[in-house]
């Protein structure tokens, strides 16, 4: 037992640890929250551009000296409008002009850091630098990781509503484009919040595949949700203690563990599962070839 | 609360020289229709003779070109934010595999009528069983809305209208893919509708069954070919003009469905 606690109690003695801690399990609560939205309205494509996109408002802001998270919200709400543009006033596909918008910022955001003397600093926003956040970027990712948990779930039959049925939420007189500006608000937020857990290449890991886990488990949103923000967090935390021990990069380490979740719930789900599955059919085969073998030749 | 609001002498449906054009394709052109209150009005048309188009119309979903659109006297964004029109999807535009049940189906009818955060009261879930039970899913509310069958399905959506308490039920196809009794028990409940006061405007591809479930019919082709009773509407010669020549030189071919 003593072996145990000291073993979980070890890594928090370093006070960066700890605040790495809270701000994984503060980025993994956000994103997998949102994430349920994200897969049912068909938008993963939409949170790997946001997540891209905000690379050159964070150049830009620790050159011009803001918060970072103002100009990547500020960046990742532009790709989106952009984005919007691009459909809007060509006959291209969705994916064609998410594609276009996300790549040039991001590369512009890549052109930045380049030309920047403090390159270093720089490198961390692709990668996350999670072991390195101070007490008032601490502050920041959980104000603006509960401001954003809290909009979602205040409005979250309503968005449950936009993502299941579009043309209803319009007949009862919402604005389905309003509803859907602040989704993707609150999706340019939660990358922010993940920024520097997991970083901005990363990050998508964290938009996509909490919901995805959840929804192979259940056939119930709230359930979902619940199971989504659970396990994240659960995940996150068993992917911190293992970069410590392990020695391996934090942001790497917590979306492995995430997706290994994700692999034992695709393999080993009820009624889901692909090794669930496969038993179902060959428990079928082998009742029907006894079956078979009862009827008389 | 709905129906007080609207003006409820005034026709339920009344569509006046409606244009609608997507880019250059235009997919409804000089469309008058008046469809009077407490009426099952059939919407006959081969796939891309506007009939989804003049939905999205009615709704508000599109903006017309030319033309005006009245619900009960008012705009659809007026007949929206009333709670008047409640519409039921094609089955392949709805995603079944989504994590909600029955009863949370029903239940989003009641969004419109509630607060910000649509928490719903006792007299929301009042309605929820009230229109559950109409439409018989009362033991197969907790269900996910895709375990249901294909009747099961559509019931279940009628009933979101239900509780919405709509004035005007638009369903799109609503026999596609539904077996002949849960087709007959449709039927039956658009009737039970219409006679308590609803409207109905209901797209369907199944001529044989339009006499036995409308009043009147519509048969459209981009502009509106005939409107009236289902046995004048549905003549040869017309179906002809809507369907093409070879299909209604056939003799009543494979009972009535196209």
């Amino acid at each position: 037992m003593m072996d145990i606690s000291n073993w979980l109690l070890e890594p928090l003695q370093y006070g960066f640890l700890t605040r790495a801690l809270l701000v994984t399990v503060a980025a993994a609560a956000v994103s997998a929250a949102l994430s349920c939205w994200l897969i049912l309205m068909g938008w993963s494509l939409m949170g790997d551009a946001v997540s891209h996109a905000v690379l050159p408002g964070v150049a830009l802001a620790y050159i011009v000296g803001v918060p970072f998270s103002l100009g990547a919200f500020i960046f990742g709400a532009g790709a989106v409008a952009l984005i919007g543009a691009v459909r809007s006033t060509t006959k291209l596909k969705g994916d064609t002009a998410i594609g276009v918008v996300f790549t040039a910022l991001f590369a512009f955001g890549l052109a930045i850091i380049s030309k920047t003397p403090s390159q270093t600093d720089l490198q961390h926003i692709l990668f996350g630098n999670v072991l390195g956040v101070s007490t008032p970027e601490l502050l920041q990712v959980l104000i603006l990781g509960a401001v954003t948990l809290a909009v979602l779930l205040y409005k979250r039959r309503d968005l449950t509503l936009l993502a299941f049925d579009r043309i209803h939420a319009h007949a009862i007189g919402l604005s389905t484009r309003w509803l859907s500006a602040l989704l993707l608000g609150l999706l340019a937020l939660t990358v922010v919040v993940g920024l520097q857990a997991v970083g901005i290449i990363l990050i998508v890991a964290m938009l996509i595949t909490p919901g995805a886990t959840a929804f192979l488990l259940t056939r119930n949103f709230d359930r979902m949700l619940l199971i989504s923000v659970t396990l994240t967090v659960a995940a996150a935390i068993a992917g911190i203690y293992a970069s410590y021990y392990l020695d391996v990069a934090t942001g790497a380490s917590v979306v492995l563990a995430q997706s290994v979740v994700f692999l034992a719930v695709y393999l080993a789900a009820p009624r889901t599962g692909v090794l669930w599955q496969w038993r179902q059919r060959r428990n079928a085969r082998s009742t029907s070839a006894q079956q078979h073998q009862q009827i008389p030749a | 609360m709905s129906i007080r609001q609207l003006h409820s002498g005034a026709d339920a449906i009344s569509v006046s020289n409606l244009r609608v054009s997507y880019n250059e394709v235009t997919a409804l052109d000089h469309v008058s229709m008046h469809v009077k209150a407490q009426t099952i009005c059939g919407l006959i048309g081969v796939n891309g003779s506007g009939k989804s188009t003049l939905f999205k119309s009615l709704m508000g979903l599109v903006q017309p070109t030319a033309g005006t659109v009245r619900i009960f006297g008012a705009e659809p964004k007026d007949a929206r934010r009333l709670n008047a029109v409640s519409y039921v999807p094609q089955s392949e535009d709805v995603d079944w595999t989504f994590p909600v049940s029955v009863r949370d189906v029903v239940m989003m009818g009641r969004y419109g009528r509630l607060g910000r955060s649509r928490r719903p009261r006792a007299a929301d879930r009042d309605a929820v069983a009230e229109a559950l039970a109409r439409v018989g899913l009362t033991e197969l509310q907790h269900r996910q809305i895709g375990e249901l069958s294909g009747g099961q399905r559509k019931r279940a959506f009628v009933a979101r209208g239900i509780a919405q308490d709509a004035v005007l039920l638009l369903l799109d196809e609503p026999f596609a893919g539904v077996d002949k009794a849960s087709e007959a028990a449709l039927t039956a409940l658009f009737k039970e509708l219409r006679d308590e006061g609803k409207t109905i405007l209901v797209s369907t591809h199944d001529l044989a069954g339009i006499p036995q479930l409308c009043d009147e019919a519509i048969l459209l082709h981009q502009r509106v070919l005939a409107h009236g009773r289902p046995e004048a509407v549905l003549t040869n010669e017309n179906l002809a003009l809507a369907f093409g020549t070879a299909l209604a030189g056939a003799p009543e071919g494979h009972d009535g469905h196209l």
